[in-house]
């Protein structure tokens, strides 16, 4: 059925177990994201520090909200795709997390460079949950750009 | 079920409830709390309107324009009749019920505009309430900004009913207008009336309903419940999207000014300065909605028919059934009253650690439940319950106890995906 396909097993997981959810200290930059068609909010904040590879990396992307459970979820494999990789290489998933978002169900995911996120493919062929799963990652992207 | 009620023959009348979604699922529409489904006499009614007759209305002499005319017109007698509207010329055509509310508010505190009455500025105050619509509390809020006049508000009280404790110390000699919806499009409450009309009689304040749904489930006569104005839609009372009633009493509407100007909302027309039509044609400025109005017409036609008391009856069977239903459904939270006085077929929800657009989207998706998620336009209320959201069933003439065992069934699955 249509709905199996939203709801893969890996969002329910993510939505009923979350993933590095909570405020932390220390952080470079919070930012609080809201949808305003259906009221679903975030706010994360991100630690970035320098790696031994001389480039920048994410050392902790905690965080709040509340919504339903693509929205959660998203939160929650975000945490799970960020923390530890470089910076860079987070802004490519976002770029391509958003790409898949924005694709009506017509775009192929490129898994590797999604891993985990690719369980959300389903959600864009429903045009009123893309904004659901796009807003911890929009809250990421602008919070790494107030960290820099 | 009565027996001069017979929902299935009802069914029949729509053509929509028998098709088929994607996937092989049937349609079971449990939202017409937002909008209502059209049967084939309203479609036929419209059609016919744009096939045979239509023209435009109240300006072309020839044979088109006056059978439109004639169609539009006679609308208006169909809706004034529903209502229990004294005169034909209370009813003002509005393009729904938030201009309606909008029309009104826009009367106060205007310039052009001498009646004391509708005079607002600051320590004048406006009354609402917390279980408003959206429609009902912004039109409101822009008015009091403009003449920095105050907003008060009823509180609603934890079962769901307005809360009239403090109705002499909210409606004084202060208050200029009451606006109140009659049945809130959430809880399903049916507000008491009376009371808060005795009140602002005293001290001399109007009192408006937002009736937008009420006048589709109920008999509402204007006249018995002794207000001011009333505004409600038609595309939720079986009719077409594009059209919205006020009624008014007539010495009001005609001391009010107008609204919208252009075509047909003048009598002369200077380079400087223009005289208005009489109402209710002074607040219809430019091409009305006339197929619309054709629509609304077959619509009230279409419910005087079935019977609005047998309408209302299946409905308040409905919602006992549902009601009782729902219980079966382990950590339900209704939002509104359990008991069924003054109350309508309009039931809100939430359930544990479920977010309402996981609940929509699964019956949707695997059951073809056509329910609302969300806040329902009235965001205030939900904030009162101190929650984002609820999932909102709303019943209608159409609508069968099997539909309400699907729903039932529906909820139970949502909560095993969830759970």
């Amino acid at each position: 059925m249509i709905a199996e396909s939203l709801y893969q097993e890996l969002i329910l997981e993510h939505y009923k177990h979350p993933q590095g959810r909570g405020l932390r200290e220390p952080y470079d930059a919070e930012v609080h994201h809201v949808n305003p068609t259906c009221g679903d909010e975030i706010t994360m904040r991100v630690k970035l520090k320098d790696g031994a590879d001389g480039g920048r990396h994410v050392a902790d992307v905690s965080y709040e909200g509340q919504g339903c459970s693509i929205s959660q979820a998203a939160a929650s494999v975000l945490y799970e795709l960020t923390v530890g990789s470089r910076v860079e290489d987070t802004l490519q998933v976002v770029d391509e997390f958003t790409r898949l978002m924005h694709g009506r169900g017509q775009v192929e995911p490129d898994e590797a460079v999604l891993g985990d996120a690719v369980a959300f493919a389903g959600v864009a062929k429903y045009p009123a949950r893309v904004k659901c799963a796009l807003l911890a990652w929009m809250a990421y992207k602008d919070a790494v750009v107030r960290s820099s | 079920m009565s027996t001069t009620f017979d929902v299935e023959r009802i069914r029949k009348d729509f053509p929509i409830l028998s098709r088929e979604l994607p996937g092989g699922r049937p349609l079971i529409y449990l939202d017409s709390g937002n909008s209502s489904q059209k049967p084939t006499q309203v479609i036929e009614a419209m059609r016919e309107h744009m096939a045979a007759h239509y023209g435009n209305v109240g300006r072309a002499l020839h044979v088109l324009g006056s059978e439109s005319t004639e169609a539009y017109e006679g609308a208006r007698d169909k809706v004034a009749a529903f209502i229990g509207a004294p005169s034909r010329d209370e009813i003002v055509f509005t393009k729904n019920a938030s201009e309606a509310l909008n029309l009104v508010a826009y009367s106060f505190g205007n310039p052009i505009c001498t009646d004391e009455r509708f005079a607002m500025g600051p320590g004048d105050e406006i009354v609402i309430t917390e279980m408003e619509h959206h429609s009902n509390i912004v039109p409101w809020q822009l008015l009091a900004q403009r003449t920095g006049a105050t907003l008060r508000w009823f509180p609603v009280t934890d079962d769901g009913r307005l809360d009239l404790s403090g109705l002499d110390e909210l409606v004084t000699e202060r208050t200029k207008i009451v606006s109140m919806v009659h049945q809130s499009n959430v809880l399903g409450t049916v507000n008491p009336v009376a009371p808060v009309l005795a009140r602002a009689r005293e001290v001399g304040a109007l009192v408006m309903l937002d009736a937008s749904q009420s006048v589709p489930h109920r008999k509402v006569d204007v006249a018995a419940l002794g207000v001011d104005f009333v505004a409600f839609t038609g595309h939720k009372m079986v009719g077409p999207s594009g059209i919205g009633v006020l009624w008014g009493r007539r010495e009001l509407l005609e001391a009010m000014p107008p609204f919208l100007g252009g075509g047909e909302m003048i009598e002369a027309v200077w380079m400087d300065r223009s005289t208005y039509a009489p109402v209710p044609h002074k607040f219809e400025a430019g091409t009305p909605p006339i197929v619309e109005a054709v629509g609304l017409g077959a619509a009230v036609d279409y419910l005087t028919a079935v019977g609005m008391d047998a309408i209302h009856e299946h409905e308040k069977e409905l919602t006992a059934y549902a009601l009782g239903a729902l219980k079966e459904i382990d950590g339900l939270r209704l939002i509104g009253p359990s008991d069924l006085a003054d109350r309508g077929g309009t039931i809100s929800f939430t359930l544990p650690d479920i977010h309402p657009h996981d609940v929509g989207q699964i019956l949707d998706d695997v059951f073809g439940i056509a329910v609302r998620v969300g806040h329902h336009c009235a965001r205030p209320l939900h904030l009162r319950f101190g929650i984002p959201a609820t999932t909102r069933v709303s019943l209608y003439l159409y609508n069968t106890t099997a539909e309400i065992d699907a729903l039932v069934r529906g909820l139970h699955h949502v909560k095993k995906v969830f759970g």
